[in-house]
């Protein structure tokens, strides 16, 4: 038995590193390059989609000039959104834990565009993004973030926990992978119901390491559920790599193990993860079967506004940079005639207005008055709290 | 009135609130076409079919978590554990997702679920299975606890929970599944959550205990009977939100408490009620508050080490006695 066990990293042996370190590096290298087809030592009848090779137009997709233009605007809004949230957060406006989402707005914005307006969507704690591209209104965002009564949650949620159950939005979610098996639940009230819905459940690449993704995975494809499970590989839970977390850093091979459609997308191309997402959101919805969509992406900011990012060079950020969501729709924009650089910059002052006036109502709302914590706990309106 | 096994009153229960309420289904492990682990969902899934009652793998945290998602749309699952020491595994589903999710919505949500299955020790199954989780639970602001000690209050309190807008943990015990009583045939027979039962009244000493506790109380009080001392015992019924009143009113009469509970002594139900009863009723009370619980340690399998773990109706005798200065 024994020496079985040793045999089993075959893949590893096969490339002659035996060497813990350096097969993490390649990995890694891996990992920053985007498969574009299956792996040579794919399973026999395991059913990988590759969303990365890029090229597309909108008039591919099917997309109208006023879509491109509202994805832009989606996407701008949560990225000047959460630069203003960060100062506010220097300001001490803010407390507690504050994630931003920067870098990965291409994400929420495209599958937005792709979704229903009714399909239940939830993630984790990186949650400011979704929210607002599923439609949050700046305002109630950040009254939430100020933990003031006219935030989403009323001042009771905060950063993790924005809700928005009017636009089908399930929350922002504190604790890791959570949420995962709450997202199958989802889909299969949608199911259950039979209102033609698709649940999309995001987590993030440390999330899939955790218990609850993989008994969400096996339920979701058991009990033939519409829903996609969304890992937003953003390539680092904390300050831990992917590689360093995963045995297998390739995520989307874990669908084969529950015998669903394994996705990797190029998060960072608004018009690839909406491709993606409309594809597989119909695949869901007609045939009733979960996907692993595991779409690459990169924050640019750190786990948390506390985080001293030593586990990533300058070199890799800037990199990544260069792969921005925002300025690389903005280029297809303007390259394509859609948009001028001075019509962008309209749309772009004009969310920056719409920031600014959200500290301004967060300021001006007034904190929960203390009678207010007892309120939410319980849909029972006379329940007996000790007191 | 019918007498009813325990887990035909909770099958009765569930079977008449699944025919009222289309959105309530059953959903855990051998529950369907094994016919329930302990036969509470016997013959549930002839009547309503695979969509509605549910065989879960051994995955508890998964599909308490997908029960939790489904409530938040609207459906009304009943999630059976098959015992509630299973439930570990899902704790992060129960008390961070269940009990908190309207709470941190600002009240967007609301989670109407159950949560049921055996709870507390039962018998010679040593440390892992045999933990009384009542005091776990109850700790949790945002959920319901019921542990009922008889088939008719499991009847009517399971259909209240069912019926519930929150979440809902109902404990029972595989020990009392076989236990036989009257039930209600009342249509639509329902009891509120969060009322005492005075089950007998005396003027000597107060006991309270629940689910299986209970039915040492009544013991030791039908044997105080005999030597001259009349006990009142409460059976709470509900323990989260626990009705204090109905503690207090006997107290004032009797001065003297004594409380059974499972659970492990330490911050357990025993103790939020002596509090209680300490912090509002101080002037009446004749004694210190006395209480029988498990002993401090892991269940032990060996049969006369769990026999000296469980409470006693001896010890209820002696706890009794004692604060009536009797012993």
């Amino acid at each position: 038995m024994a020496n079985e066990t040793k045999k089993a990293p075959r893949k590893r042996a096969a490339k002659g590193k035996n060497d813990a370190s350096a097969t993490a590096s390649e990995a890694k290298k891996d990992n920053g390059r985007l498969p574009t087809g299956p792996p040579k030592d794919a399973p026999e009848g395991a059913d990988f989609r590759f969303y990365t090779e890029g090229g597309h137009t909108h008039e591919s997709l099917g997309l109208s000039e006023d879509d491109l233009l509202a994805m832009y605007r989606s996407m701008l809004l949560q990225r000047r959104f959460e630069e203003r949230a960060a100062q506010m957060y220097g300001r001490q406006k803010i407390s507690g834990f504050l994630h931003l989402y920067i870098g990965q707005e291409a994400v929420s914005a495209g599958t937005i565009q792709a979704l229903q307006p009714a399909d239940p969507i939830i993630t984790a704690y990186r949650d400011h993004g979704l929210g607002l591209a599923r439609g949050m209104t700046a305002n109630e965002c950040m009254a939430e973030l100020f933990g003031k009564i006219d935030g989403s949650s009323r001042g009771k949620g905060g950063s993790m926990h924005f809700f928005d159950v009017e636009h089908h939005f399930y929350g922002g979610h504190g604790i890791v992978g959570g949420q995962i098996p709450v997202a199958v639940g989802l889909g299969f009230a949608a199911k259950y119901k039979e209102t033609g819905n698709v649940a999309v459940g995001f987590f993030g690449d440390g999330a899939i390491n955790q218990g609850a993704f993989h008994e969400a995975a096996n339920l979701a494809s058991l009990y033939d559920i519409p829903v996609l499970l969304c890992c937003e590989n953003n390539q680092y839970g904390m300050g831990t790599s992917v590689e360093r977390a995963t045995a297998q850093p390739e995520l989307y091979k874990q669908a084969y193990a529950y015998d669903m459609t394994g996705a990797v997308v190029n998060g960072m191309d608004v018009f690839e993860v909406y491709h993606a997402m409309s594809e597989l959101a119909k695949q869901a919805r007609e045939e009733s079967r979960p996907a692993l969509v595991e779409i690459r992406t990169y924050r640019y900011r750190g786990h948390s506004m506390s985080d001293p990012q030593k586990y990533r060079t300058k070199e890799e950020m800037e990199s990544k940079k260069n792969e921005d969501p925002i300025i690389r729709l903005k280029a297809y924009l303007v390259d394509h005639g859609i948009a001028d650089n001075e019509q962008l910059d309209g749309v772009d002052e004009e969310v920056k207005q719409v920031v600014l006036e959200s500290v301004e109502f967060a300021e001006n709302s007034p904190f929960p008055p203390v009678e207010t914590m007892y309120e939410d706990v319980y849909a029972q309106d006379d329940y007996p709290f000790i007191v | 009135m019918a007498e009813l096994q325990f887990r035909e009153a909770l099958r009765a229960a569930m079977v008449e609130e699944m025919e009222r309420d289309e959105n309530v289904f059953l959903m855990g492990e051998e529950v369907a076409e094994y016919n329930g682990a302990y036969k509470v969902s016997e013959g549930m899934l002839d009547q309503f079919g695979p969509k509605r009652v549910i065989d879960t793998p051994i995955s508890e945290n998964g599909f308490a978590g997908m029960g939790i998602g489904a409530a938040m749309m609207g459906l009304r699952p009943i999630i059976e554990f098959m015992t509630w020491n299973f439930t570990f595994v899902a704790f992060d589903q129960i008390v961070s997702n269940a009990a908190k999710m309207r709470y941190m919505s600002g009240g967007q949500l609301k989670v109407p679920i159950v949560f049921r299955g055996g709870n507390g020790a039962a018998g010679q199954l040593a440390a892992t299975h045999n933990n009384s989780t009542e005091a776990f639970y109850t700790n949790v602001p945002g959920l319901k606890v019921i542990a009922p000690s008889n088939p008719d209050d499991a009847k009517g309190l399971l259909k209240s929970a069912i019926r519930d807008d929150d979440p809902v943990l109902f404990m029972e015990s595989e020990l009392m599944f076989g236990l036989k009583g009257e039930v209600s045939d009342a249509e639509d027979y329902t009891i509120p959550i969060g009322k005492a039962r005075v089950a007998r009244e005396g003027d000597a000493v107060t006991f309270v205990a629940h689910s299986k506790s209970y039915w040492l109380a009544m013991e030791a009080a039908e044997e105080l009977s005999k030597q001259g001392y009349e006990a009142t015992v409460i059976d709470p019924r509900t323990l989260r939100p626990f009705d204090t009143e109905t503690v207090l009113e006997s107290v004032r009469k009797t001065n003297r408490l004594v409380i059974i509970d499972e659970c492990s002594p330490y911050g357990g139900i025993a103790s939020e009620v002596a509090f209680r009863v300490q912090q509002q009723a101080f002037d009446f009370l004749d004694a210190p508050i006395a209480r029988v619980t498990a002993k401090d340690t892991p269940a032990p399998y060996a049969k006369n080490l769990i026999e000296a773990w469980m409470p006693t109706v001896d010890e209820a005798i002696a706890a009794a006695k004692k604060v009536m200065y009797a012993d």
